[in-house]
């Protein structure tokens, strides 16, 4: 230990010249702001309000990509079941009415409480039928059984925007709060 | 009806200093938020708002008193049931007493009348602070043994340690103030402050007394029992003497502690940064070392003197937030040794330094 940081004093002014430093130059940025210049005082997003900028390729909430009549695009094939590592994906396979496609699924299940956001699923879709792109996050439950989510909610939801910011609502979770 | 109005001007004065000390002590709880908050690039609590206003925190006092009076008030089965109970008042009481005798102006005159600008006029008024100070140390003590528990017992004991080791300094570097300026009245103090070193100086504490000024802030920040001097509260070692408290009296320890940093921060303006002194204004005007003179009525000076202390006070405030969220904390035998190794041998050293410059410079 050195005799100037024995006697503490250098070092604290030091320090207090650091973070004196910080206030008052953040001070003078959120002024600056106040008056209408385009400074950040500070580093915070005010959440729920303000978001962070997503990355482009951000695995967000799964969605289920339509046809041009509504039906979905994909063809229980199996491939995005077999390949997900945690056994979250459920497909019941039918037929589909248009003879030039092989099948439909009757229930596509997604176990959000057990899926760990890998997107193999949609890199071993043959179809492009299942997409990470909707940009929400913020999906809960209050039950285990509510975090499935079904054919018919996958099939609702669309693309987040260009500012990465979504376009569907958020589901919200459904039920009585327990 | 002269008897009537003396004691409305008394009751005045107690109310003003009671006022002013409450009040700041209260807001310090949302200047440490956001203090600290843009100290680290951050913004701090803002969320509580009154029908959407949010005024930049403002009512986080607010709502931090509205919640700890729904609390529950929790008190162990085995707890001296008095004592802790009355440990919080104690506390409380002591740090918001300890400013009565710092003046806050000079003598405003005012209808025949002269009334001196300070909650009680007392001759020992350094004396009485300082009493007062290592009074609010049973409160602590109180808490700590009333409990009935080893850690909160712990860290009373650490308070009372803490609270010797920096008094003594505390003292010891009062005395060179004293020695200068050759009262113990603190208004006397403020008032020989006002004088001019070489001609153009002002005389003020900081100038004439730099050693102690740096010993009584360290010893003070201990006394006030904040990071870095947080041994007693311990809070990484989930040592302290409010373990037990909850709800109000819980919050009335904190804001013990938010009063001694104001009384503290009164203290240190009064006898190092010239109180009410204002640079080169006396009684019936500005008057510059140049021979420059600017008339003012005297509600005028008054006026600028009672915010000059109101300036000095929160600005010494500012510097004691800024050290409390700089520094890491001392560990409990760093923080004795500081003190009995540190400043309690240095500010003898500054009495022993500062009595031999005053007998060389009397005697020339």
């Amino acid at each position: 230990m050195r005799v100037r940081q024995r006697f503490y004093l250098v070092d604290v002014l030091a320090g207090l010249a650091l973070t004196a430093r910080h206030f008052f130059g953040n001070m003078g940025r959120h002024l600056a702001r106040a008056l209408g210049r385009d400074v950040k005082g500070a580093i915070t997003y005010q959440y729920p309000e303000e978001r962070r900028p997503y990355a482009i390729r951000l695995r967000s909430l799964h969605r289920l990509v339509r046809r041009e009549d509504g039906s979905p695009r994909c063809v229980a094939c199996m491939m995005c079941e077999t390949v997900c590592p945690a056994h979250c994906i459920y497909i019941v396979a039918t037929e589909h009415p248009n003879p030039e496609i092989e099948k439909v699924p009757a229930r596509f299940d997604i176990d959000l409480g057990k899926c760990v956001f890998c997107g193999y699923c949609v890199e071993a879709c043959p179809e492009d039928a299942i997409r990470m792109d909707t940009g929400i996050l913020e999906f809960s439950a209050y039950s285990r059984a509510a975090m499935i989510y079904t054919k018919d909610m996958l099939l609702a939801l669309e693309a987040a925007g260009p500012d990465g910011r979504p376009t569907s609502p958020v589901p919200m979770p459904a039920g009585p709060r327990p | 009806v002269s008897t009537v109005a003396d004691l409305g001007i008394a009751f005045g004065r107690v109310a003003f200093v009671m006022l002013f000390v409450l009040n700041v002590g209260g807001l310090l709880t949302w200047v440490e938020r956001k203090q600290s908050a843009i100290m680290q690039d951050r913004i701090g609590a803002n969320r509580a708002a009154i029908f959407g206003i949010r005024l930049m925190g403002l009512f986080h006092p607010l709502a931090d008193a509205l919640k700890m009076l729904a609390k529950e008030d929790f008190r162990p089965a085995r707890a001296d049931r008095f004592l802790f109970g009355l440990a919080p008042f104690v506390s409380v009481f002591f740090a918001l007493v300890a400013f009565a005798s710092i003046p806050f102006g000079d003598v405003l005159r005012l209808g025949g009348r002269e009334i001196p600008l300070q909650a009680v006029t007392l001759n020992v008024g350094v004396l009485y602070v300082f009493a007062m100070l290592s009074l609010g140390v049973y409160g602590v003590m109180m808490a700590g043994w009333s409990s009935a528990n080893n850690f909160a017992l712990l860290g009373g004991q650490r308070a009372a340690a803490l609270m010797i080791s920096a008094e003594i300094a505390i003292g010891a570097s009062i005395m060179g103030v004293i020695m200068v300026y050759g009262s113990l009245s603190l208004q006397d103090i403020v008032r020989a402050q006002g004088q001019l070193l070489a001609g153009w100086i002002p005389m003020w504490g900081i100038v004439t007394q730099p050693l102690a000024f740096v010993l009584f802030l360290t010893a003070g920040m201990a006394a006030t029992k904040r990071i870095p001097f947080d041994t007693p509260e311990g809070e990484s070692e989930i040592i302290g003497y409010f373990v037990e408290y909850s709800g109000m009296k819980f919050g009335m320890f904190a804001m013990a502690d938010f009063l001694e940093t104001v009384v503290i921060a009164g203290m240190t303006t009064a006898l190092f940064l010239g109180g009410w002194q204002v640079p080169y204004l006396v009684a019936d005007g500005f008057r510059l070392p140049g021979g420059w003179h600017l008339a003012l009525p005297h509600l005028l000076v008054v006026l600028l003197q009672v915010g000059a202390f109101v300036v000095k006070v929160s600005a010494m405030i500012f510097l004691l937030m800024l050290i409390r969220w700089t520094l890491p904390r001392f560990r409990y035998d760093q923080a004795m040794r500081l003190g009995w190794l540190g400043l309690f041998p240095l500010s003898i050293l500054n009495v022993v330094v500062t009595g031999l410059l005053l007998l060389a410079w009397r005697s020339s």
